[in-house]
């Protein structure tokens, strides 16, 4: 089961949880990815121990997909 | 870390992109300037005291100056990684240090446990990420930069700040390293010493990687 979540003041939200092989699961998380992205969020897929890259698009295939909000010099 | 540079080096266009030359410039360039700082105070402390040894009292000063220069600007570098309240609620914090714990590896997550920072080895050298700023060590382990860096959202849980700045870093390390603002660059042992006691086995942890780092292999 894959997910797509948000990093928020909860600790984090689930907003989506599909398998590859249920369509309707999928355009629901797609849903919710874009309007994370709307928001202003980032969405993040770990590729490997230490690397993490972003993503624009769902990746169905990720098990995990995390959205963050910017980062800034403090 | 992959090619793609963070979508956060918009806001501060005009920075050069870091690499391991700028740093090593950016070292040198703190060096100079902490010499400018304390080799005036020592000079003047001497020649005081050489004209006129009754002015010992200002000779001790001008050398109290030239010690606490450089203390200050360190503690400046340690107080990036200082814990602060949070003002998220206990369940969200154990809830975002649970998601933190799923991105580190079982070491990283002890190391975090116990200090508060999560060891993360990169290209640059080692970091050591914190809630609200990152310590960098240079391969080499002698050297350290104090980044100041976080994510605009005081409500968020401090797993949560960690986890935003270590999927940045991972994503692409030298855009990290050019969003974040440099708040100190110098000897470990001058950052060690101002750092709680209780993050200085996260420091220690980081020198020992970034001894390990090849240098060579550095962008």
């Amino acid at each position: 089961m894959s997910r797509l979540i948000r990093m928020d003041q909860t600790g984090h939200t689930t907003l989506a949880e599909w398998r590859a092989d249920d369509a309707e699961a999928i355009e629901a998380a797609v849903r919710a990815f874009r309007e994370e992205l709307d928001r202003g969020y980032f969405a993040m897929v770990s590729t490997g121990e230490g690397q993490a890259e972003q993503v624009r698009e769902l990746p169905v295939d990720a098990d995990l997909v995390i959205m963050r909000l910017p980062i800034s010099g403090g | 870390m992959a090619a793609e540079p963070l979508p956060e080096l918009a806001a501060v266009h005009w920075r050069p992109r870091v690499d391991a030359q700028r740093l090593r410039r950016t070292d040198a360039l703190w060096t100079t300037t902490t010499i400018a700082h304390v080799v005036p105070f020592l000079a003047a402390g001497i020649a005081l005291f050489l004209v006129q040894p009754l002015a010992v009292p200002v000779t001790l000063a001008a050398f109290a100056h030239a010690w606490v220069i450089p203390e200050l600007y360190a503690q400046r570098g340690a107080n990036v990684v200082r814990p602060k309240r949070s003002r998220a609620l206990v369940e969200a914090e154990a809830r975002s240090v649970g998601l933190l714990g799923d991105l580190v590896g079982h070491e990283a997550r002890e190391l975090h446990a116990s200090t508060g920072l999560v060891l993360e080895r990169g290209r640059l050298g080692a970091w050591l990420v914190g809630p609200a700023g990152a310590l960098l060590v240079r391969p080499g382990g002698r050297r350290v930069l104090c980044y100041c860096v976080g994510v605009n959202d005081p409500e968020l849980p401090s797993g949560d700040r960690i986890a935003h700045l270590l999927l940045a870093l991972r994503s692409d390390e030298r855009g990290f390293a050019t969003v974040a603002n440099l708040a100190f660059s110098g000897a470990r042992w001058r950052v060690r010493r101002r750092l709680a006691a209780a993050m200085r086995p996260a420091l220690d942890a980081g020198t020992a990687a970034a001894r390990l780092l090849d240098t060579r292999a550095m962008p």
